[in-house]
């Protein structure tokens, strides 16, 4: 492992240790065990989501309904505002005596903004909280690891972890059932 | 592999089996596979012709453009034509694919995943067919852009008061939602297509993945942003045909000026939507061989889906006739006399035929799983729905006095334009069919009972936790 296949002038960094695991519920019962060794910098990858792997691997709950609350009245509040700018201060348009702040008219262009921010902030903000986009990372250095986007689990243990020591990651996901143990360098 | 009798999470019995298959592998496959293969000359083939029509579309708005609104069949009773009748009925076709993406999902029904990437980009490319109509109908299209409120030299704003000023808000927010749902849905599946790929396929797909890694912490958020753009979908697509036929309910003209006209739309909507993603389904699973993952029982649901809709169109075009009896407004009751018995009578019989009897086939469950009787049947719809959009607008063409009557005739350039929004539709659509997964293979892969971490353990009946 330490024996850099690449030249570089650095020596290289272990980014950490990849296990292989043959189906979503081997990849289930091996997380929970990687949980409750104590280890908190890690991570599974499957093809698909596994239902219920958020509580087998012990994360909390994904905070993006915030950011997407947060855009939601950024939108409606922008869009009513705009409009009760428009009539009463910038351009005051009197069209067959309807009143000008006439709200029951204001909704749909309330709605339809905060819809569309709402769009924007759960999709940028779900970029942002997994960090993508990211083109380079040490997990693609594994030839193996393409089968996680197709019929692949994976368990991967990064060295950030302060409980990672090389021998201690191989040992745990080689006694849980992983297959294909890789120690990858960043 | 647990291939031949698998512990299935759902009792086989009661519920049909989703996915024809027990291997990821497979799935991956049978989607990603025909993205991989050389262009074949039919495609080619199609894509030239499509391509032709959409250069001719492109050419008959130069030509409107030049000549002015003349070579339009517009006239002063009837000043919404082609234009108005082309925009509603492409942006209703779109409605499906949201209702599969969002609704659908939100009440948990499994079986969308098969057809959901799929009326999604019909959504897509059926909204900008839509868009290029109001567009160019404004009459000045070079500024096109007055209907957005943006700082301009004379001061002056829209006024947000109108549905018009409405429209241009759901139908742009619509467009763009539907790109960013469907944008998100393929991230994974453009990851696991660039991990089957080499060179510069492999470059541009890997740009368009975003290093996507299938991380169990990534795919928590990312399943978090789907469920909010579901629920945020779900009102968004009933609200776009509401806003549309705002802007004929608003109006004082006789057989607009009505309640129902929400409703009735959105109905309407779904209705051809279904239809035409039946429609190209039939078509595709047959020429792209899906028939393991887009089964009969997916069918046969979304004609349940158009036996509904379809009844609720009728329902609305009983009620609209009964109100304005009801109503003792005479100019209301001319309305629909003329609409069923005046010059325009073959529009709405053919409606009625189409849009009301053609659905009630779709009691039988025979008829319901024949792919013959099916496409012959979302075909009628199509034409119905179209000719039920023709109705509405023409009702402009006997108001209230009759020295304003006049009657309405398309022209050639109004045909063609027509007739060229099919092929920009097909260009992108078949652009699509040949360059992308035609089915979200994520989620099939994630609606199947291998796909449960319990798939193993579980032999008992109650399906995962």
């Amino acid at each position: 492992m330490s024996s850099a296949t690449i030249a570089s002038p650095k020596p290289a960094k272990t980014f950490g240790v990849l296990a292989e695991f043959k189906s979503p519920a081997d990849v289930y019962h091996a997380a929970e065990k990687v949980r409750d060794a104590g280890y908190t910098k890690w991570d599974v990858h499957s093809p698909f989501p596994i239902h219920g792997i958020e509580r087998a691997m012990g994360i909390g709950d994904s905070k993006l309904g915030w950011i997407a609350f947060f855009c939601a009245m950024t939108g409606a509040f922008g869009g009513f505002g705009l409009q009760l700018w428009i009539h009463k201060f910038a351009y005051p348009l009197l069209i067959g005596g309807k009143p000008m702040v006439a709200y029951p008219a204001y909704i749909p262009v309330t709605f339809e903004p905060g819809i569309l921010f709402t769009a924007f902030g759960s999709i940028l903000g779900m970029l942002a909280l997994n960090g993508l986009p990211r083109f380079y990372h040490a997990l693609f250095r594994s030839e193996n690891f393409k089968k996680a986007t197709d019929d692949g689990f994976f368990i991967s243990i990064e060295a950030r972890d302060p409980k990672f020591t090389v021998e201690s990651a191989r040992e745990l996901l080689a006694s849980i059932g992983g297959t294909h143990i890789e120690v990858l360098e960043d | 592999m647990s291939t031949m009798i698998p512990h299935r999470d759902d009792d086989p019995t009661k519920r049909p089996v989703l996915v024809e298959s027990s291997d990821f592998h497979e799935v991956t496959e049978i989607i990603a596979g025909p993205t991989e293969t050389k262009l074949n000359s039919t495609w080619i083939l199609l894509l030239g012709l499509s391509a032709s029509f959409m250069a001719l579309m492109a050419g008959l708005f130069g030509y409107l453009f030049w000549e002015g609104t003349g070579v339009w069949g517009v006239n002063m009773p009837v000043a919404w034509g082609f234009a108005i009748v082309n925009f509603i009925w492409w942006i209703g076709i779109g409605h499906a694919g949201t209702l599969i993406s969002a609704i659908l999902f939100l009440f948990r029904q499994k079986w969308r995943t098969g057809i959901n990437r799929f009326s999604e980009a019909m959504t897509i490319f059926a909204v900008m067919c839509a868009g290029v109509f109001p567009a160019f109908h404004v009459g000045r299209v070079w500024i096109v852009y007055y209907i957005f409120p943006l700082p301009n030299q004379m001061g002056a704003w829209p006024n947000t008061r109108s549905p018009l000023f409405w429209d241009v808000f759901a139908i742009s927010t619509y467009f763009t939602v539907s790109l960013l749902f469907w944008y998100m849905g393929l991230i994974p599946d453009l990851a696991t297509m660039r991990d089957r790929a080499k060179g510069v396929r492999k470059f541009v797909l890997s740009i368009f993945s975003l290093g996507w890694r299938g991380a169990a912490r990534h795919w928590q958020n990312y399943e978090r942003a789907y469920l909010i753009l579901a629920a945020i979908s779900t009102p968004l697509v009933l609200s776009v045909h509401s806003i549309v036929s705002f802007d004929f309910a608003t109006s004082k003209i006789p057989g607009w000026h009505t309640t129902i006209f929400p409703p009735y739309f959105v109905a309407g909507a779904v209705f051809s939507g279904f239809a035409l993603v039946s429609t190209m389904l039939i078509v595709a699973r047959e020429i792209f061989g899906f028939k393991k993952v887009v089964r009969m029982h997916h069918i046969e649901n979304m004609n349940k889906f158009m036996l509904l809709t379809g009844t609720l169109v009728g329902y609305a075009y009983a009620m609209e006739i009964f109100i304005a009896w009801y109503s003792g407004n005479m100019y209301e009751r001319y309305a629909f006399w003329n609409r069923a018995l005046g010059e325009f009578w073959w529009a709405y019989w053919a409606m009625i035929t189409c849009n009301v009897i053609s659905p009630q086939f779709f009691w039988f469950k025979k008829i319901r799983r024949n792919l013959v009787w099916t496409f012959i049947l979302t075909i009628f719809i199509n034409i119905g729905m179209w000719f039920e959009r023709f109705v509405i607008v023409i009702t402009l063409h006997a108001d209230f006095i009759p020295s304003s009557w006049g009657y309405y005739r398309p022209t050639w350039v109004d045909w063609w334009t027509y007739i060229g929004t099919f092929g920009m539709f097909f260009t992108f659509f078949l652009l699509f069919l040949k360059f992308l997964p035609q089915l979200a293979i994520a989620e099939v892969k994630g609606v199947m009972p291998e796909a449960s971490p319990h798939h193993h353990h579980d032999t008992s009946k109650h399906g995962g936790h």
